[in-house]
């Protein structure tokens, strides 16, 4: 057995009722944290320190803990997901941090956004974005024989790495001006990419852009921050494919 | 909803007068560029061909560019203030990692240029600054006519520490709001890829900094005494 060195840490957690609770920061120690809790064991330590003292826990949203469903989502020190390259809050673990540490942890902080508890923002508003147009509204019928429409390669890719989007709304977070281009811009450019979704490409960037709107969300200043924070590596050039989508849907 | 309350017709709006704006400017550093003397007759030369174009394309050309500018002062407010909605509350932490001093300060670096316009075009277009060297009343022979002396208005103008210090800093902003505003027009436009767009970021600044030396050496060499009228 290694010997399991632990550290104690200071955490700065916002704390907030509810949507009209006005919120505000209140002071932790994380105490016997090793190298191997993930971060959100490490706040399930602390929330068993808060319950046995009769207090409330920390509530934040989490779900798979593996990295895939998008759930998790706190900004820490400043960072959505935590900063790490490609990773979720969940898929970061507390190597990454050093005994006495002070870690600020925060929620999406965005207008589209409202905070529905402590952590905890409510992300409807992507949902909405989905609705006005991210689906194509064909027949399928029966199960279609594999290949019976042919994607090149490399187009299969470029839609695949659109489809990576897990929804978690990172992008959102860490833009400036909260506006949801980088979401919007992955999920118009899957489909667009596609055969499938080449016929209603028109219709679906105009009106899922103007969802964006509607929803409060800000505009795009090209300030590339929601590449950084994203946990899944969409890359802006999504952005900008959308851009093109939208001035080619004028003319359609 | 209407192109013009769109999200990303607003910012290609944007992208676009910019961009001219941006073309303009190329070709006035070209034109002013004839101070130093690649074109018989300087820029009293240079300010007489100008002048002598066909009223209707003067007039058309500066009702063109009082529209790009417009248009890009409306919107780009208009934008801005939204934005500063879209995230009401600031992180106890800042960490940006990929904005920069020139992309957080659009609005203040444009309203600078703005403001420099306005002295721009009161110095050298209708010349009210300094009347003393406005070359509209001081006359000087060029090819056996009677011209305008725009090079000593400009000489005496940049001869003022003052003026030259204005200018300078004004092309500060210049260079600071081009050095986003050129590979952001690409990206608006939706014509920068994967590949090109950390390129089109370095291009960006490196034309950015091309307009901010072409033209603060105009200034820098009048108040040097390097340039003489
Ligand atoms: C006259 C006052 C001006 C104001 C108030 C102003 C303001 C702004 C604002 C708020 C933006 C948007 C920032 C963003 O989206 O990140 C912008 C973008 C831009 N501006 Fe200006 N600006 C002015 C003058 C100029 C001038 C003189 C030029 C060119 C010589 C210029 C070229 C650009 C370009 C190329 C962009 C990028 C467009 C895009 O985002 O795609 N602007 N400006
Ligand atoms: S683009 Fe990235 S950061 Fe934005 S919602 Fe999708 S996975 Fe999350
Ligand atoms: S909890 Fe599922 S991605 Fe983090």
């Amino acid at each position: 057995m290694s010997d399991h060195k632990t550290m104690t840490l200071t955490l700065i957690v916002w704390r907030q009722k509810n949507a009209n609770d006005p919120g505000k920061f209140e002071t932790y120690t994380a105490k016997n944290i090793t190298e191997h809790h993930s971060f959100l064991e490490m706040l399930d330590c602390v929330n068993e320190d808060l319950i046995y003292a009769g207090k409330d826990p920390i509530v934040f949203d989490h779900d798979c803990r593996e990295g895939i469903c998008g759930m998790c989502s706190q900004v820490i020190n400043g960072a959505p997901h935590g900063g790490q390259d490609r990773t979720t809050v969940c898929q970061l673990h507390m190597r990454k941090f050093k005994d006495g540490d002070t870690i600020y942890i925060e929620p999406w902080r965005a207008r589209a956004f409202p905070i529905i508890r402590d952590l905890i923002v409510d992300r409807s508003a992507l949902d909405k974005i989905i609705q006005a147009g991210g689906y194509t509204s064909c027949h399928t019928g029966g199960v279609a024989d594999g290949n019976a429409i042919l994607i090149p390669k490399p187009v299969a890719d470029e839609a695949m790495d659109a489809a990576e989007c897990v929804g978690c709304g990172a992008c959102v977070a860490g833009c400036p001006n909260g506006a949801a281009m980088l979401f919007t811009g992955a999920k118009v450019s899957q489909l667009a990419l596609l055969p499938q979704g080449k016929a209603e490409a028109a219709e679906r960037v105009k009106s899922m852009t103007n969802a964006m709107i509607e929803c409060g969300f800000g505009n795009c200043t090209n300030h590339y921050e929601c590449m950084a924070a994203c946990p899944k590596g969409i890359n802006v050039k999504f952005i900008a494919r959308m851009n093109r989508e939208f001035l080619k849907a004028q003319f359609a | 909803m209407q192109f013009t309350s769109s999200s990303i017709g607003r910012k290609i709006l944007m992208a676009i007068t910019g961009q001219a704006m941006v073309l303009f400017a190329v070709v006035h550093l070209l034109g002013n560029s004839s101070i130093f003397g690649w074109l018989n007759g300087g820029i009293n030369a240079y300010a007489e061909h100008l002048h002598s174009l066909p009223l209707p394309i003067i007039i058309g050309f500066r009702l063109a560019l009082l529209a790009m500018v417009s248009v890009h002062i409306w919107f780009g407010i208009q934008l801005t203030i939204e934005n500063r909605g879209g995230r009401p509350q600031q992180y106890a932490v800042k960490s940006t990692q990929k904005a920069t001093f020139a992309s957080e300060n659009m609005i203040w670096t444009g309203s600078l240029l703005g403001l420099f316009l306005a002295y721009h075009l009161a110095h050298f277009t209708f010349q009210v600054i300094s009347p003393d060297t406005a070359a509209l009343k001081h006359l000087v022979p060029l090819h056996n006519e009677m011209v305008p002396n725009v090079l000593g208005m400009v000489v005496g103008g940049f001869k003022n520490f003052f003026v030259s210090l204005i200018y300078t800093g004004a092309m500060v902003a210049l260079f600071l709001h081009l050095s986003h505003g050129i590979q952001s027009f690409f990206q608006t436009m939706g014509w920068s890829t994967d590949k090109s767009q950390p390129i089109l970021v370095k291009l960006g600044t490196l034309v950015a900094l091309g307009f901010f030396l072409g033209y603060v050496a105009i200034p820098l060499t009048i108040f040097a005494g390097i340039l003489k009228g």
